[in-house]
């Protein structure tokens, strides 16, 4: 791989872009391919379904072997709420190779050293989120403050932008409450229905570290839906 | 240290602009069981340091002593390792699956 290609390669992946490399698997020739011009590719139908299924692989063209490595943008975790649970999640996300955010706007919580070696923005989730590269479908939020002064324009948000995951802490007559704002600020039944609640697989967490543990397990299984064996 | 997809092709750009001679391994197809998916990475320095994975452990080690050849002449080169290679009993996958690894130089 030309140092060139690389480099490109890591500035696409840092400013959230989706790219394909082909490679020809005997001469090793090689091109980089963004979505935008996907669809001017001679290689337009294969690398469009590429980029929408995100998986690498090898295609035949021309009598040639070619390899697609497939770099879609980081799967992202934005956890609104710097709380207990967000301690334990926010370092076991980043060992999954999730990019992590911490929203709070009360200071008090999101203090560095509560939060050592993530990124934390105290401030109100429109504000933080304005700062933040776009929500997109490669995002998962978690709200995990229980007020919904904080919680609920950070859901909205996440729904309008398709996010991957949606989850929000919180019983089920919290929940019933939630969906009654929620639809009151003008979401369709279908897009509510998206939100995780009450949070995390039901493993009868008890600890912050536990919900963590279960919180983490659904945001990967949301992640990696096309490979379960069984519907979630 | 773990290391995730973000931090083997990061860290494949700062050995290479480091001076460093560099091989980026592949994974480019699987076939049954196969520990590590297809699009996995594992980059490999001229002085056998490594980071990543293209297996769980079983292969790597012919990974890497292939690498310092690639980064020596420059030449891409495919390795297949599996059980029905003959070589299965040396270096192979031991969950009886297959793959296929392209080991190209960064230069």
């Amino acid at each position: 791989m030309k140092l060139d290609i690389l480099r490109e390669m890591n500035r696409e992946r840092a400013a959230r872009r989706a790219v394909i490399l082909v490679t020809d698997t005997v001469d090793g020739t090689q091109r980089l391919v963004r979505e935008a011009e996907a669809a001017a590719d001679p290689l337009a139908a294969e690398l469009g379904a590429r980029f929408r299924s995100g998986k690498s692989g090898i295609v035949e063209a021309d009598g040639r072997s070619l390899f697609l490595t497939v770099q879609v943008p980081p799967p992202r975790l934005v956890v609104i709420g710097a709380v207990h649970i967000s301690q334990a999640l926010a370092p076991m996300a980043q060992a999954t190779d999730l990019d992590v955010t911490i929203i709070d706007p009360r200071t008090a919580f999101a203090t560095p050293e509560r939060f050592p070696n993530v990124a934390l923005l105290p401030l109100w989730p429109d504000d933080a989120l304005a700062q933040l590269p776009a929500l997109d479908r490669y995002t998962a939020v978690a709200a995990l403050t229980h007020d919904p002064k904080i919680d609920d324009p950070a859901l909205i948000a996440a729904l309008k932008a398709e996010c991957f995951y949606v989850g929000a802490l919180g019983s089920r007559k919290t929940h019933g409450r939630r969906v009654e704002r929620l639809t009151a600020a003008g979401l369709t039944e279908e897009r509510i229905a998206r939100i995780a609640a009450p949070i995390g697989l039901d493993i009868g967490a008890v600890s912050p570290a536990e919900i963590a543990v279960s919180v983490l397990a659904q945001v990967i299984a949301a992640l990696r839906q096309d490979r379960r064996r069984a519907p979630a | 240290m773990l290391s995730t997809d973000t931090d083997i092709l990061a860290t494949a750009e700062a050995w290479r602009e480091a001076g460093r001679g560099v091989a980026l391994a592949t994974v480019i197809e699987t076939w049954g069981s196969a520990p590590r998916p297809v699009g996995s990475h594992l980059i490999i320095d001229q002085e056998g340091n490594f980071l990543g994975s293209v297996s769980g452990g079983c292969v790597e080690g012919a990974v890497i002593a292939e690498a310092a050849d690639v980064i020596e002449d420059g030449q891409p080169r495919v390795l297949e390792f599996g059980v029905a290679d003959e070589t299965a009993w040396r270096v192979g996958l031991s969950c009886g699956g297959r793959i296929r690894v392209l080991v190209e130089p960064v230069a």
